[in-house]
């Protein structure tokens, strides 16, 4: 089960979109999570042969859990999956660690405790509750002899109540947040940038170009964001275990809010390597999907900066939480018509703010500062950035 | 010829005997009181007069000369029937059986084979007391190079004999005396049976009866009864004891997840255990419940009707075992 954001602790399996046997490629969907953050298509992060599909419909999987077994290279998919099949093959570990109760939790309801403090399980009901990821300490028993019976169990699992998606995404960023405040030490810079230019290349471009082809003047923003990152590359990235990672790649993430309530932040990848139209294309299928909840495991895992735009409220300027384990959020406000000096005359010019929060475990004021001043002096220039 | 036919134990016994007589001419039947007397339980009633002397024979009361005669006769060709009157008696023929039968093939490297059949009642019911009641057949069943089946059915009191006759190696019938009564329709034509598999004689969810022999009509009756009380029992008739019919066991535990084993035998190192191990080994993560037992008392068998009752499996008995498991 892969992490599909930095407070991921496990993710209900939902469907296979593979079968044992087939050849795949990294990168490929080969199965549904659902997380709180909605359901996602986990991309496979290696290429082979599935063996053997481990993980069932309906499984609460902790992260790290094993879903799938994959013949890589040379190897035998069939011996890997016969192999697999033998009872000599161990029990996933998790498991083992939720028959461990303290003795205390053990109610057999004037039964005779068992003789070694395990829990007495009848072995179907053990399977079962493995297969429903109920944890047999919180189990009432009423089987033969005060053992915890098969019906126990599916008892067990039918009065857990559905979790709320919505009330469960508000946890994931109640957590979230409160990390990012408790742990990450934010400094705040703001700067206003005139978009004139930017905006009035944008026009000229759009009115020659069929409606589907147009370009927003966010996809302009995203890549400016990620070309001036290449000045600073203490922004992007993780901190983790005490130091700070580079990003990979310009993975910007997009917050976007969702009609229900919440939002998601899911990775552009690669944002500065994409022409201008690539990047409108991806960010309208970005949106769309992250609004159905059909978003990739890669893109829930890996954005190395956020960035975020609250102008279409009409908010003039956001200052933003960091999202751990990153280490920068770009904030960018609407664009409104202000007085602009210019050449020592008054003008008016549409003018946006664009905030940087960053995490001074990692970058400095000063440094940061020069994002600002460089995503301004891109966004003059808005030729350069197609 | 096609119907069917209102007939008891005793006469499909009997039927069974006169078909393979009629087929096989190297069969014939001997043992104590099979011939004049008609059998101590009727079976062979006619047969004498039907078939002559030859061909039924009545032996002195020696177990161990006519079962030796019988494993000689096979040996030399002949298909012979040997009755013994109870499994107490047989034990006076146990070196023949143990010794001879079941192992001449292996020691003559397979030169030699034993295609005897050996029939003989079992159980309890019938106040006859210590010595002529137990149930022994898991002893038997204990020895390899033997085959060991038991119908429980009127069909099966009539065709497994033929087939039994078939095997080339030795096979022991144990017939449940309190069956002989047993009355039943059936066709009218006989149907060859098999004596290799177990039977599924009623279809359940929650918990797996598995008996055979004298306990299988008990185990249905207690079936019906738990079927009111909304307890599904699915009713296993083993048929060959000798060897077990694992799959079916398993695949029956597979569905209902819970085992109570009916055995009129004694618990300690019987036929029971034996089932309960091979469940332990093939199926335990089937079971919800630990694997149960209804066995004979680990007494002899008492002569009191009611203490003689208490000795053995009785429906009351099965039902508040099966609901204790299932609860």
């Amino acid at each position: 089960m892969p992490s599909l954001g930095a407070d991921m602790e496990d993710g209900t399996f939902i469907e296979w979109h593979a079968e044992p046997g087939q050849k795949v490629a990294r990168g490929q969907v080969i199965c549904v999570v659902e997380t709180q953050k909605g359901a996602v298509e986990v991309e496979i992060w290696e290429a082979g042969v599935l063996a053997k599909l481990i993980a069932a419909p309906g499984q609460r999987i902790p992260v790290g859990q094993v879903m799938a077994l994959l013949a890589t290279g040379t190897e035998d998919w069939k011996a890997i999956a016969a192999a697999a099949a033998s009872p000599a093959a161990p029990p996933p570990p998790p498991v083992r660690a939720a028959l461990q109760p303290p003795v205390a939790a053990f109610d057999a309801s004037g039964a005779a405790p068992p003789l070694s403090g395990r829990l007495k399980v009848s072995p179907a009901a053990r399977r079962r509750a493995e297969e429903l990821g109920i944890d047999l300490a919180a189990v009432k028993p009423s089987g033969a002899h005060g053992a915890i019976s098969m019906a126990n169990v599916e008892l067990a699992a039918a009065a857990i109540e559905p979790r709320d998606a919505q009330a469960a995404m508000r946890d994931a960023i109640a957590a979230a947040m409160s990390r990012s405040k408790r742990e990450i030490p934010h400094y705040y810079l703001a700067s206003a940038i005139n978009a004139e230019n930017s905006i009035a290349w944008l026009e000229k471009r759009n009115a020659s170009v069929p409606i589907g082809e147009r370009v927003l003047f966010v996809a302009l923003q995203l890549k400016a964001v990620a070309c001036a990152l290449r000045e600073t590359p203490e922004l992007n990235g993780f901190y983790q275990g005490g130091k700070f990672r580079p990003g990979p790649g310009m993975h910007l993430g997009v917050a976007v809010s969702l009609r229900g309530g919440g939002l998601v932040a899911p990775a552009l990848h690669d944002v500065d390597k994409l022409s201008l139209a690539e990047l409108m294309a991806r960010l309208k299928d970005l949106l769309r999907r992250a609004r159905s909840g059909q978003l990739r495991s890669s893109e829930m895992a890996d954005p190395t900066i956020t960035v975020t735009n609250l102008g279409d409220l009409g908010v003039d300027t956001v200052f933003g939480v960091i999202y751990p384990p990153q280490v920068a959020l770009v904030g960018i406000g609407r664009s409104a018509v202000k007085p602009w000096v210019t050449d020592g005359a008054i003008v008016p010019a549409r003018i946006v703010q664009a905030t940087l929060s960053g995490d001074h475990r990692v970058s400095d004021g000063m440094r940061a500062a020069r994002f600002l001043v460089e995503l301004d002096r891109l966004l003059q220039q808005p030729e350069s950035l197609v | 010829m096609s119907g069917t036919v209102h007939i008891n134990y005793r006469e499909a016994l009997r039927q069974g005997l006169r078909e393979a007589l009629l087929r096989d001419e190297r069969v014939f039947l001997m043992g104590e009181d099979v011939g004049r007397y008609g059998g101590s339980y009727a079976v062979s009633k006619g047969l004498l007069e039907e078939f002559g002397e030859e061909r039924i024979r009545d032996t002195p009361l020696s177990e161990s000369t006519f079962v030796g005669a019988g494993i000689g006769a096979a040996l030399n060709g002949m298909r012979p029937i040997v009755e013994v009157m109870t499994v107490n008696f047989s034990l006076l023929a146990l070196d023949q059986i143990m010794n001879n039968a079941a192992t001449l093939r292996h020691m003559s490297g397979g030169q030699l084979n034993v295609p005897v059949v050996i029939r003989m009642t079992t159980g309890a019911g019938r106040q006859l007391a210590a010595q002529h009641s137990h149930s022994l057949e898991g002893w038997y069943a204990h020895i390899p190079g033997l085959r060991i089946v038991a119908p429980a059915t009127l069909e099966d009191a009539r065709g497994m004999l033929y087939t039994a006759l078939q095997d080339p190696d030795p096979v022991l019938i144990f017939e449940h005396a309190s069956l002989l009564n047993l009355e039943g329709e059936i066709a009218a034509d006989p149907q060859s049976v098999d004596i290799d598999y177990a039977a599924v004689r009623r279809q359940g969810t929650d918990l797996s009866l598995i008996t055979y022999g004298g306990s299988l009509m008990k185990s249905l009756q207690a079936a019906a009864t738990l079927a009111e009380g909304g307890v599904s029992a699915e009713v296993i008739d083993l048929r060959s004891l000798r060897p077990l019919d694992d799959s079916t066991i398993i695949a029956s535990i597979a569905k209902t997840h819970r085992a109570l084993i009916v055995d009129e035998g004694w618990k300690s190192g019987g036929l029971s255990a034996e089932i309960t191990a091979r469940i332990m080994e093939q199926a335990f993560y089937e079971l919800d419940a630990p694997v149960s037992r209804i066995c004979g008392a680990e007494v002899p068998v008492p002569y009191a009707k009611h203490l003689e009752d208490a000795a053995i499996p009785q429906v009351d008995g099965i039902a508040a075992a099966a609901r204790d498991l299932v609860k």
